[in-house]
C-alpha cells in the first residue's frame, strides 16, 4: 500500500491520444469546441428532426504510478511480482503509531510533470485525508492533495489522427486542472466461492488507471449532470466507454429521462457502461487536513534559503533546467533535421527505442532520410509487430540495416532483392548483408550485354506478345518486363529492363 | 475531547461566546473549522438550537462507523456540535485560516531508498485470518443495517 501516484486534472474532451496521458484528475470544465451529434459508431440513432445539437463535456482523472524506488510515504520497495505483503512496512499496514514520511523523489516527479504540462507549480501545497472504508485501505483514509495540490492550470497540446492517418494540422489543446500527489490503495482479490477477499498491501494493480467524467448539454445551456466511469485500463476502452456514455446520456435525455450523478463501470464484453450505484448513496469523503504533515514548501532560485540542506529543499528552477527534451520539441526537431513528415515523427517517438534505432541507422547510411523512414516504419516495424517484439528484441541491428540500405542506395541490389536480404538478416543473425548477397547471388545484373541477351531471348520466346506490342498494345510491355525479371531471378532493375525492351521492340 | 478543550479555554480565561485570541497567546489566530468541499456540512446539519435528525445520525454512523447507540450518545453529539458552533461568533474576516498547527515546521523529505518491508510474517500475525500470506477480508463492504432495525430507541 501507499505506492506513490500522481493525479492531474484534465478537463475537456479527450480522444485517442498518440502518447500516454499522465496522471489527471477529471474536473468539470467549460465545453470544448466541437459538437457531438446524436449519432455514433455504436447504436446509431438519428436525432429527431428539429432536435438541438448536443455538446459533450469530458474530464479525465488519470492515476499514474511514479517511477521511484520506494513508496510515497514509507521506505518500502515499489516493484511488481513480489510475494504478497512482502514489501509492506508497518506504516503501509496502518499500524497505530506509524507516521507518513514524504519521499523526495516523488515530489521532484510531481514538479517535473507539472512543468512538462505547463502548470503553475504551487510553492505551497497541502496534504489531506480522504476517508472511505475498504479492506485494501487499512487506515480508512487515503492521504491526497485535495485543497491545494502541487500543480495547477496546465495544458497539453496534441494532434488528432483519423484511423491510421494522421492529420497534424488538427491540433487541440486540453486543459490540465491540477496535479496532485496521493497514496494508492492495496490490491483486492475477490474469491466469490469462499465469500472472501484476499488483501495484498504491496501495491495496487496497474501502472495507469483512468476515470472518465461525462456529461452532455445543449450549447448555450448550463452543463448537464455528470457520471463517472471508473477504472478504464486501456485507451481503446476509454474511448469506447466515453462514446457509449455520451450516447446513453443523449438518448436518456431525449426520451425525457434524467441523468443521475453516479458512478458507472464499463463492461468490456458488452461495450456499455453499467451503474455501480451504491445502496448507501453519494460518497462523503469527510476531507480533513492531514495532521501529520506540514505544508509542502517548494523553492526557486530566488526564494532558496541560503544555508539550506540541499536534501531538504526542492528547487523548481533546478528541476526545470534538467527537464528532458519534451516530445513535441523532439518531433519538431526530427521533422526539421531529417525532412520527415510530422506523422512519422509521432510513430518514431511512440515506439520505445525506435527513435534511437532510426538515428543510429541515419548515422551509418548514405541513404535519404525519407527512404530510411519508409524502411523503418513499414518493413522493420511491421516485422516487429507481426512477431510481437519490442525494438530492443530486434534480431536486426541498426548497423546491418544501414549496410543494407547503402547497398540498395548504390544500386548493388534491387529493391525486391533488398527485401529478401532483410528477411534473411532477420532469420540469420550471424550474417552481414554483403555475405547474404554473395551467397544468394542477389547482386543486380549490371552488365548491359548480358541484360540485352536475356531480353532478346525472352522476346524470341514470346512472338505473340511482340506482335501485340507492335500493334500498339502497350500493356503487354509490362508483362514482358515481368518475364525478363523472372528470368534474371529478380536481379535486374525493372527500369533498365524497360529501356532495353523498348529499344529492342522498335 | 470537546469537553477537555472547553475546560482548558475556560481556565485560560476565555468564556463561551467571547471573541478574541484563544488562551491569550499573543499573535495566536482563531482557526476556522470550516472546510471547503466538506459534504457533511452541506448535508442535513442540525438547525441552530434544533435537534440532530435521525437521518444525520444514520449518515454519520455509516461514514465513521461509530455507534451513537442511545439517547445519551446523541445528546453528547448535540452538545459537541453546539459547542463548536460558538466559533461562528468569532469574526474571522480578513484572517487567513490556519490549516495546520505544524505550519511553521519544515516537511521532512526522505531520500528515495528502500529501508523497510520484509516483515510479512509479523504483520500477518495481527490478522485473525490469513490465506497464503494474504490478509482475509469479507467480500466488498458490508452495509450497516438500516437505522430502524438498529436503534428502536431513536425512532422519532
Amino acid at each position: 500500500m501507499a505506492a506513490p501516484i500522481l493525479r492531474c486534472a484534465r478537463p475537456g474532451r479527450c480522444w485517442s491520444l498518440d502518447y500516454r496521458p499522465r496522471r489527471s484528475r477529471a474536473l468539470f470544465a467549460e465545453p470544448v469546441p466541437g459538437r457531438v451529434r446524436g449519432q455514433s459508431s455504436a447504436a446509431a440513432q438519428e436525432p429527431r428532426p428539429g432536435a438541438h445539437e448536443w455538446a459533450a463535456v469530458v474530464g479525465l482523472e488519470i492515476h499514474a504510478q511514479i517511477s521511484s524506488n520506494s513508496k510515497l510515504f514509507s521506505g518500502s520497495q515499489v516493484t511488481f511480482l513480489a510475494p504478497p505483503n512482502s514489501l509492506v512496512s508497518f506504516f503501509d499496514a496502518s499500524l497505530p503509531g506509524t507516521l507518513p514520511v514524504l519521499n523526495r523523489r516523488c515530489v521532484e516527479a510531481a514538479v517535473m510533470t507539472g512543468l512538462a504540462l505547463n502548470c503553475t507549480v504551487n510553492k505551497k501545497s497541502l496534504f489531506d485525508r480522504k476517508h472511505y472504508f475498504y479492506a485494501d485501505l487499512p487506515a480508512g483514509y487515503q492521504i491526497t492533495q485535495q485543497r491545494l495540490p502541487i500543480a495547477v492550470n496546465g495544458s497539453l497540446t496534441y494532434s488528432l489522427g483519423v484511423g491510421a492517418q494522421w492529420s497534424p494540422s488538427a491540433t487541440k489543446t486540453v486543459r490540465i486542472k491540477q496535479i496532485q500527489l496521493e497514496q494508492d490503495s492495496g490490491k483486492s482479490l475477490h474469491d466469490d466461492t469462499r465469500s472472501q477477499t484476499l488483501i495484498d498491501l504491496n501495491r495496487a494493480e496497474g501502472q495507469l488507471r483512468v476515470d472518465a467524467n461525462v456529461s452532455v448539454h445543449h450549447p448555450g445551456e448550463p452543463l448537464g449532470v455528470r457520471t463517472e466511469v471508473k477504472n478504464l485500463n486501456s485507451i481503446r476502452f476509454l474511448a469506447k466507454a466515453i462514446d457509449y456514455e455520451i450516447q446513453r446520456q443523449i438518448e436518456e435525455l431525449q426520451n425525457g429521462g434524467k441523468i443521475l450523478n453516479e458512478t458507472r463501470a464499463f463492461d468490456e464484453k458488452l461495450g456499455c457502461t453499467v451503474s455501480m450505484r451504491d445502496k448507501e448513496g453519494k460518497q462523503d469523503y469527510r476531507f480533513m487536513p492531514e495532521p501529520n504533515l506540514p505544508p509542502l514548501i517548494l523553492y526557486d532560485a530566488e526564494s532558496l534559503p541560503v544555508a539550506a540542506d540541499p536534501q531538504q529543499v526542492v528547487n523548481i528552477d533546478w528541476i526545470r533546467e534538467r527537464l528532458p527534451e519534451l516530445p513535441s520539441v523532439t518531433r519538431g526537431r526530427l521533422v526539421e533535421q531529417y525532412g520527415i513528415l510530422p506523422e512519422h515523427s509521432f510513430v518514431l517517438l511512440n515506439e520505445d527505442g525506435l527513435l534511437e534505432f532510426f538515428q543510429t541507422v541515419m548515422k551509418e547510411t548514405r541513404a535519404e532520410p525519407k527512404k530510411v523512414i519508409g524502411w523503418i516504419l513499414t518493413i522493420f516495424l511491421g516485422y516487429l509487430k507481426q512477431r510481437n517484439l519490442a525494438v530492443s528484441e530486434s534480431p536486426l541491428s541498426p548497423s546491418s540495416l544501414a549496410e543494407l540500405l547503402n547497398l540498395l542506395d548504390s544500386k548493388v541490389i534491387s529493391l525486391p532483392a533488398a527485401k529478401q536480404v532483410f528477411e534473411e538478416l532477420w532469420q540469420n543473425q550471424g550474417k552481414t548483408p554483403g555475405q547474404i548477397i554473395r551467397e544468394k547471388k542477389l547482386e543486380l545484373l549490371q552488365n548491359q550485354e548480358e541484360l540485352e541477351e536475356i531480353c532478346q531471348a525472352v522476346l524470341a520466346k514470346h512472338p505473340q506478345q511482340v506482335m501485340a506490342v507492335k500493334n500498339g498494345n502497350q500493356k503487354v510491355v509490362n508483362k514482358l518486363i515481368g518475364i525478363v525479371r523472372r528470368a534474371t531471378g529478380g536481379r535486374a532493375d525493372p527500369g533498365r529492363i524497360k529501356q532495353i525492351l523498348e529499344k529492342q521492340l522498335q | 475531547m470537546w469537553r477537555r478543550t472547553f475546560r482548558a479555554t475556560l481556565r485560560a480565561g476565555l468564556g463561551p461566546g467571547a471573541t478574541g485570541a484563544v488562551a491569550g497567546a499573543p499573535g495566536a489566530r482563531v482557526g476556522s473549522c470550516r472546510f471547503a468541499g466538506s459534504d457533511s456540512e452541506k448535508a442535513a446539519g442540525p438547525s441552530p438550537g434544533g435537534r440532530v435528525s435521525a437521518e444525520l445520525i444514520e449518515h454519520l454512523e455509516r461514514l465513521a462507523l461509530v455507534d451513537f447507540r442511545n439517547r445519551e450518545g446523541v445528546a453528547r453529539l448535540q452538545a459537541a456540535i453546539e459547542f463548536a458552533g460558538q466559533l461562528r461568533a468569532v469574526d474571522t474576516d480578513g484572517v487567513e485560516p490556519m490549516e495546520s498547527v505544524l505550519e511553521d515546521r519544515c516537511l521532512y523529505l526522505r531520500a528515495d531508498e528502500v529501508v523497510e518491508g520484509s516483515c510479512a510474517e509479523d504483520l500477518l500475525q495481527n490478522s485473525q485470518q490469513t490465506v497464503e500470506e494474504y490478509f482475509v477480508a469479507p467480500l466488498g463492504n458490508i452495509t450497516l443495517p438500516k437505522q430502524s432495525e438498529q436503534h428502536p430507541v431513536l425512532k422519532s
